[in-house]
């Protein structure tokens, strides 16, 4: 069964008089273990696919289910929920608690989860471990360099092991040393089995992932999955 | 829930330490709120238990009777009178009195002189019951006597703080002093009492009633104040009402003139009293407060400011799955800890500048706090936390997750 299976989803934002088509009619069905990168120019509707599919904004209109269940009708509290068990976002910025130390910060969102103490600690630096930042869970954020930043940014998300990695320019913040480190990390995670949507604008990204979408003015331009192995699944 | 509010108080209280001068600052309205408040308090309070301790040792059964001309009156040049005769009256006609005592006031100026030193006392004249009345004790010498009313003997009993302003010997007795162009000879000199509210107990002179009235002359006709204590079984409002009774058939009065004395029972003083002081606490606690609603715009100003300043970490959490009420919480348990410390802070200062204030006036009562006060403070600055954390914390819990991400 599909993990993520989207139907004419829309996205209208109003700009004074004028109707901001973001999304304009998208259907796409994203399978376990899947290796997506969303690319396009900017303005294309990347970041707002990207919003929608991490639970963050509601279509306009459109139907969206997530792991079974049918999203687009939840309030923001149910939102928050299905954000905490399924997804796991990373960011351009890495978006770390600033006050924060590391462990903290990963063990963060097992708090919305009820988790108790000794569990977060356990389970946060296993995932710290898994990034292979074992040794520095007791920085905050400043005191770490941005391929640190996000690998903790990386292991919070991993820590409440979601249905799917959400990452949204993941490496627009690092030097090229650190973007190789990073998507290496990527393609481990893929290997064990985790799904992985990756938005992006630079090809050498976009060619670690197994499957490309491209994106223009709202719409599904081409997608190489379309083109080849999922005409011949169905 | 449990869970939630341990982790959002955990979360709240890393907020405030993080910012430590800040936090300061922001319940510095709540501290100077709360300080002043027991700070007032602790005085009017610590006033009212020494003054109940004061009127109990009076006992609760004594009465003061004293003649009373309304204003009106006053000014048509009427004034309402009691006498010796009232007092034979009452003497003869009330049962129940433990003693009696008339007491007589210098009505011509109160100058006390001995050798080249002049002083100004309270003198009265009176009986050797009032020694039982005011509990009073000698240090020197003797009080007065029944027979010194008798003979009209030129003496005088005098207190600590007379004998002190006019540089008299440490033992006084045998010398003698000039009131009113005549000679007394001081016979006692009474054990000091101290003050109260600095009112010295110790400055006056007394003498046999007869006596007074003799150095009075006929100039004025006598207007005395008679005290009187009753025994274990009366009934202090028997005995008003039938003191009432006999004093305005005594002083002719029809049923449409109004009483010309009053009756006054410690009980009443000490009522009075407590009401001006209950008066004082309510009017200045009242204006105090007004500080401490202050205090809560300031905190509920900074809680704006800090979560306009959180706004994209509220955004992560919300992404990462907080839900509304763990933001609210978080936000409403910081203003709550704030104002909360700011109360302790508060009560703790207070309690000082009160004691510091009390020990400071010589003669003042010490400060008290009673548990209300401290729980009141508290309870108040708690409640002022929550009433304006609950608008910057629905801010922050409102936030759409998206916006909060993006700001910058």
């Amino acid at each position: 069964m599909a993990l993520i299976e989207l139907k004419g989803i829309t996205k209208y934002y109003e700009m004074g008089n004028q109707v901001v088509r973001a999304l304009d009619g998208i259907d796409i069905t994203v399978l376990r273990n899947d290796y997506l990168a969303f690319i396009g120019s900017s303005g294309s509707g990347k970041s707002t696919m990207l919003n929608i599919l991490g639970c963050l904004d509601k279509p306009t209109t459109g139907q969206y289910h997530l792991n079974g269940k049918n999203v687009e009708t939840l309030n923001q509290n149910e939102l928050s929920e299905i954000r905490n068990l399924e997804i796991g976002f990373i960011f351009q910025s890495f978006n770390l608690l600033p006050r924060s130390t590391a462990l903290s910060n990963v063990m963060q969102p097992l708090i919305y989860r009820n988790v108790p103490y000794a569990q977060r600690k356990k389970l946060a630096l296993e995932a710290l471990e898994r990034v292979g930042l074992g040794d520095r869970t007791d920085h905050l954020p400043n005191q770490l360099s941005g391929g640190q930043r996000q690998r903790v940014a990386i292991a919070r998300a991993l820590v409440t092991q979601p249905s799917i990695l959400l990452a949204d320019e993941p490496t627009g913040n690092l030097d090229s040393k650190t973007t190789v480190e990073i998507m290496a990390l990527f393609d481990a995670l893929h290997k064990e089995g985790q799904t992985l949507i990756v938005v992006t604008h630079e090809d050498e990204i976009a060619q670690h992932c197994h499957r490309v979408v491209e994106m223009k003015d709202g719409r599904i331009a081409s997608d190489s999955a379309r083109a080849s192995t999922t005409e011949v699944n169905r | 829930m449990f869970f939630a509010l341990f982790e959002s108080s955990r979360a709240a209280f890393m907020s405030i330490f993080a910012h430590g001068l800040r936090s300061f600052l922001t319940t510095l309205g709540i501290v100077i709120g709360v300080a002043s408040v027991i700070a007032v308090v602790s005085i009017t309070q610590g006033m009212s238990v020494f003054i109940g301790d004061t009127f109990s040792s009076l006992g609760s059964n004594s009465l003061t009777i004293e003649s009373y001309t309304p204003l009106e009156d006053q000014m048509k040049g009427i004034r309402a009178r009691l006498t010796p005769d009232d007092l034979d009256i009452i003497e003869r006609r009330i049962d129940g009195i433990a003693s009696i005592t008339p007491i007589l006031y210098a009505n011509r100026a109160s100058q006390v002189r001995y050798g080249s030193q002049t002083a100004f006392s309270q003198i009265f004249g009176t009986t050797h019951a009032f020694q039982d009345v005011s509990q009073s004790y000698m240090k020197f010498g003797r009080f007065i006597a029944a027979s010194d009313n008798d003979t009209r003997r030129r003496i005088v009993i005098i207190g600590d703080k007379v004998r002190e302003n006019l540089s008299l010997p440490e033992n006084p007795v045998n010398e003698f002093v000039e009131i009113g162009g005549e000679w007394l000879k001081i016979v006692g000199l009474l054990e000091p009492k101290g003050e109260i509210m600095g009112f010295s107990q110790d400055d006056m002179v007394l003498m046999p009633f007869s006596t007074m009235q003799s150095i009075q002359g006929n100039q004025a006709r006598t207007d005395i104040q008679i005290q009187l204590s009753l025994t274990e079984q009366a009934n202090i409002e028997t005995v008003s009402q039938q003191l009432t009774s006999i004093l305005r058939n005594a002083h002719g009065l029809d049923n449409e003139e109004d009483d010309d004395f009053t009756i006054q029972t410690s009980e009443q003083l000490m009522e009075t009293f407590d009401t001006i002081i209950s008066m004082v606490t309510i009017v200045v606690g009242g204006i105090v407060s007004i500080s401490l609603l202050v205090g809560g715009i300031g905190i509920m100003n900074i809680m704006l400011v800090s979560v306009t300043e959180r706004t994209r970490e509220i955004g992560i959490c919300k992404a990462i799955g907080a839900k509304r009420h763990h933001i609210l919480m978080q936000f409403l348990i910081e203003a709550l800890l704030l104002s909360l410390l700011g109360g302790l802070i508060g009560l703790a200062i207070g309690y000082g500048l009160g004691s510091l204030i009390a020990s400071s006036i010589p003669g003042f009562p010490p400060a008290a706090i009673p548990l209300w006060s401290v729980v009141l403070a508290l309870g108040f600055s708690g409640f002022v936390g929550v009433l304006f954390g609950i608008l910057p914390a629905a801010k922050a819990a409102n936030l759409d997750p998206i916006d909060a991400l993006r700001y910058e």
